[in-house]
């Protein structure tokens, strides 16, 4: 026990977690290469024809998988702030600045291709609905933290005040996943639900789940790429970083 | 498989411009961002590393 916690902290120092994660980020591009190139082949060559809306429900393997990835990652984002803000720890606000971008990309592409979706389906790229508005609302609140965190020169307090930003904004969230049940929306219901089985093919299922695994390997791999360059900007000073860099 | 050639795998029954348009932008967005985030990661190395060759020839030139 009393090891595990030495562990713990030896890994929120900066100095020691920048190599680990150096160590760590090639093993998750092998794993989001694999689950890649499995997760594309069902979605276009095992995944059979919808039924009702034929191949332009293929969408689907991307839309899912981002506009997933768009509301965890804005949680592990809020985490490591809330962390960061109780304990003052250095990683942890590291970790949040780290993750936004990447946020903020899945749910860019979330609008993105539920618009490609909406369109041939619904006949509109946009509206005004439940589900799209408070996903362009997860949208601004990434952009809101970027842009908080770039307006205040000192790391530590704009650690701060981006965390109480993130930890306001979790509310977003339950906001978005239950939407479809809260209001009557024109977006389709979920997929997949913890109560009822699936109500999809199972082989589309399959695609989606191995797309969203792709989707979250990604994500740490390049959250994790921009952590290290993170930590070297703000330890730059220190005697650890003058001999990290050969 | 539901493709009998190329042409219909490419065509997605119809619906090309918004399949291709959103698997496109995925991969775009999705090679971009590691490409950026390595980029700013080797630049903070290259200017470390530049520091450090500062600091050394001015120890060297002191020394003298």
């Amino acid at each position: 026990m009393r090891q595990s916690i030495i562990h713990w902290f030896k890994f929120a120092s900066p100095q020691s977690f920048y190599p680990l994660a150096g160590r760590m980020i090639p093993w998750f591009w092998a794993a989001t290469a694999a689950f890649g190139i499995a997760g594309l082949w069902i979605s276009f060559f095992v995944a059979p024809t919808d039924a009702q809306q034929g191949e332009g429900y293929r969408i689907i393997f991307v839309h899912v998988p981002a506009s997933w990835m768009s509301m965890f990652i804005y949680l592990v984002m809020a985490f490591w702030a809330g962390l960061g803000l109780a304990l003052n720890t250095r990683v942890s606000g590291m970790m949040a600045q780290a993750l936004a971008p990447t946020g903020a990309l899945m749910a860019a592409l979330s609008l993105w291709t539920g618009a490609l979706w909406g369109k041939p389906m619904w006949g509109a790229w946009w509206v005004w609905d439940a589900r799209l508005t408070s996903e362009l609302i997860l949208f601004f609140l990434y952009l809101g933290f970027m842009a908080l965190q770039a307006a205040i020169d000192d790391p530590r307090r704009a650690d701060k005040a981006g965390a109480i930003l993130a930890l306001v904004g979790v509310v977003n969230i339950p906001i978005i996943y239950f939407s479809v049940k809260w209001w009557n929306t024109l977006h389709q219901g979920s997929t997949i639900n913890l109560t009822k089985a699936p109500s999809m093919a199972q082989t589309m299922l399959w695609g989606m789940l191995l797309m969203a695994l792709c989707f979250w390997m990604y994500s740490i791999a390049v959250a994790l790429t921009r952590v290290r360059a993170i930590i070297l900007e703000r330890e730059r000073h220190t005697e650890w970083v003058k001999h990290a860099v050969e | 498989m539901q493709w009998n050639s190329v042409g219909e795998f490419f065509a997605m029954g119809g619906y090309a411009l918004y399949v291709w348009g959103s698997f496109g932008a995925c991969a775009l967005l999705m090679i971009a961002e590691p490409f950026l985030a390595k980029r700013r990661l080797s630049e903070v190395r290259k200017s470390l590393i530049r520091e450090r060759l500062a600091d050394e020839l001015e120890l060297q030139q002191r020394s003298q």
